[in-house]
């Protein structure tokens, strides 16, 4: 016996080592579920991680545009619809209104952490006989690299872009079978044409962007696409990511540019988080509850078991509230050492499904994020479920009329 | 005049109060045990002795009459008060020696005490390893109750019965289910310590070569005292 250990904590212990096959299935009914539980919420943590990783390096968090061009219907003179169909026009390359103005403002926003102006277009590559459709950023690299993390995707070459450079994307370069070093003849629209050094290969993850996209300096965008001094688009970073909305709105009403934020653009990614998030809450409350009445069908049976035991511990002094803990206590032991189990059944699972499952080019799926709180809250949990879950059957072994007990 | 431990003034008892089956199975009992007495209850099957002392050992009230314990009348205590007094003045032993079978011998005579305490100190444990040593078990101390002979477990549950320095043991048949010369070696274990520690007995027995070692006998007869 622990000399540490008081009465009820003791029995407790005893009774479930003593019941061994019961507990033994207990535990491991409620460890399968918590593990789910783990498994699952670490798994969409990862993944939510590594999506939130990639979006945020790969997209300024929130982007300025010039205010949207909106098409009105037609009216004659009387105030009637002359015709009420209209399109959209096409939205043309059109630079920001005072943009270096807009620019200084956000420089001194403090929810703002980084500023880049851009200018976009699109424009056709040509080398030799080929030619490809591609999509023109032109950047300042010292604060664009910031936003959109260029340097971490090079997979040849370097990151850098004098006003004769030009950094494609690793599919390009196989279309147009050009390798680094390479001279590349960039065609807009309009007619006029520059010709530019590849300095750098990226990869940026997707096969539609590795075939499209291409960064160049601001001025040399700025003259190929006929905008001299103009910008497309001012990417921020901001301080809060989950404020960007808030903050996008703010700018927005201040200033007259659209902006559009990393949640406003990645809506979907918040839906499907949410349905994702919903769901995962539903299992976990029916794994409680399945745990609950596990638990509370064993120690049913168990307080019917050790009606004798009972009813001679009270003969010999024990009090109702000591033998109720004794079963509260079993309860609570129960969830806490299910949760242990579930908690190494999870982390299990998810090495194993984190080391089969990989992504179409080898890498991780999802890294494994394995936060303190989630084991502790889970625990926790458990063990509130298991006291919760004991409390019938602790009240029936409170309530045991000690004279019926004894006579068994 | 010796001082006196129990006293049964009137005490009627009844099953199933208030229901159509309400039978009374213990009439105006009068009974008065003194320190150091040890008393055997015969009486035919069915005549209430049980029941009897169930109610001496304050695990179930009377319908009518009073109860006292060292002159305290028990009527007027609660629950928590009467399973206080139980635990401290009074030891138990069935005709089924009724360890708990999660825990060794020793440890099932420590239980009280520690029910008691709430922590298993080192003194509990010594005590329950003199009480052992009364007993002459000290060899099987370490044995869980289903490793142990019929008498050796009904030991036991004497030197538990024992634990708290009880007043009063109540015995309900204790040996009961032992063989003859078993059942002789339980009783003068019994006997031997009321001698040495002047501990009072009540012991419920079928066997009347026992009852007549006894101070007095006490039979009991339809619920009725007959002596
Ligand atoms: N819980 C109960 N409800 C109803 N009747 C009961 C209850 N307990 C005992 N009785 C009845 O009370 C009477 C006395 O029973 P008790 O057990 O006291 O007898 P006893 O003298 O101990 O008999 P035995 O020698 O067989 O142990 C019996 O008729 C029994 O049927
Ligand atoms: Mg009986």
């Amino acid at each position: 016996m622990n000399r540490w250990l008081p009465f009820e904590w003791i029995a407790a212990v005893r009774f479930l080592r003593e019941g061994r096959m019961q507990t033994l299935f207990i535990v491991t009914g409620i460890g399968i579920g918590v593990g789910v539980i783990v498994f699952m919420s670490a798994l969409l943590t990862g993944l939510q991680a590594n999506f939130l990783k990639r979006v945020l390096t790969s997209q300024p968090q929130i982007q300025l545009l010039p205010p949207d061009q909106i098409a009105r219907p037609l009216r004659n003179g009387l105030g009637e619809f002359e015709s009420a169909i209209v399109q959209r026009p096409s939205q043309r390359t059109i630079s920001i209104d005072q943009w270096p103005k807009i620019r200084d403002r956000m420089l001194a926003d403090p929810e703002v952490t980084v500023v880049s102006p851009t200018m976009s277009g699109s424009a056709l590559a040509v080398r030799g006989d080929a030619n490809r459709a591609i999509a023109i950023s032109g950047v300042e690299p010292a604060s664009y690299f910031k936003i959109v993390k260029i340097p971490d995707y090079i997979v040849a070459g370097e990151a850098r872009l004098t006003s004769d450079d030009i950094i494609i994307g690793t599919e390009l370069a196989k279309d147009l079978g050009a390798n680094l070093g390479d001279k590349l003849r960039v065609q807009a629209a309009s007619g006029s044409a520059v010709v530019l050094k590849i300095t750098g290969v990226v990869d940026l993850g997707n096969k539609g962007p590795n075939e499209r996209n291409t960064y160049v300096a601001l001025r040399t965008a700025q003259s190929l696409l006929g905008t001299i001094g103009g910008v497309t688009t001012i990417d921020l970073t901001v301080r809060d990511i989950y404020a960007a909305e808030t903050v996008a709105a703010r700018i927005q009403a201040s200033n007259t540019v659209q902006a559009d934020s990393w949640i406003k653009t990645n809506a979907q990614f918040f839906t499907a988080i949410n349905a994702q998030q919903t769901s995962n809450t539903l299992i976990r409350v029916f794994v409680a509850l399945s745990v609950a009445f596990g638990i509370a069908a064993v120690l049913v049976v168990s307080v019917i078991q050790r009606s004798k035991d009972i009813g001679i511990l009270r003969a010999m002094g024990a009090s109702r509230g000591q033998v109720l803990r004794v079963f509260l206590i079993q309860g609570g032991l129960l969830g806490f050492v299910g949760a242990l189990a579930g908690s190494l059944v999870g982390v299990a699972g998810l090495v194993y499904w984190h080391s089969i499952v990989k992504q179409a080019d080898g890498s991780e799926l999802f890294p494994l994020v394995f936060e303190r709180s989630l084991f502790v809250v889970t625990a926790i949990l458990a063990t509130l479920t298991g006291l919760l879950a004991a409390m019938f059957p602790a009240l029936r072994a409170a309530k045991l009329d000690p004279v019926e007990a004894i006579r068994g | 005049m010796a001082e006196e431990i129990l006293r049964l003034e009137r005490v009627c008892k009844a099953y199933n109060v208030g229901l159509p089956s309400e039978t009374e199975v213990l009439h105006d009992i009068d009974l008065r045990l003194n320190r150091g007495q040890f008393l055997a209850l015969t009486g035919p099957s069915g005549s209430g002795k049980s029941t009897l002392l169930n109610i001496v050992g304050l695990l179930d009230r009377p319908t009518s009459g009073r109860l006292f314990i060292k002159g305290q009348d028990t009527g007027l205590l609660g629950d928590a008060a009467i399973t206080r007094l139980r635990g401290h003045t009074i030891g138990f032993v069935f005709q089924d020696h009724h360890l708990i079978s999660a825990f060794t011998a020793q440890e099932n005579v420590m239980m009280p005490l520690l029910v008691d305490r709430g922590f298993p100190g080192a003194d509990i444990a010594a005590r329950a390893g003199d009480l052992m040593e009364r007993v002459g078990l000290v060899k099987v101390a370490g044995n869980l109750a289903a490793n142990m002979s019929g008498g050796q477990q009904q030991r036991v549950a004497i030197a538990r019965a024992l634990a708290m320095g009880p007043d009063l043991v109540l015995a309900d048949e204790p040996t009961g289910n032992l063989d003859t010369k078993s059942a002789d070696s339980v009783f003068e274990l019994m006997r031997q310590v009321n001698r040495e520690s002047g501990t009072s007995f009540l012991m419920v027995t079928h066997n009347l070569d026992l009852a007549r070692r006894c101070d007095r006998i006490i039979d009991v007869v339809d619920g009725r005292i007959n002596s």
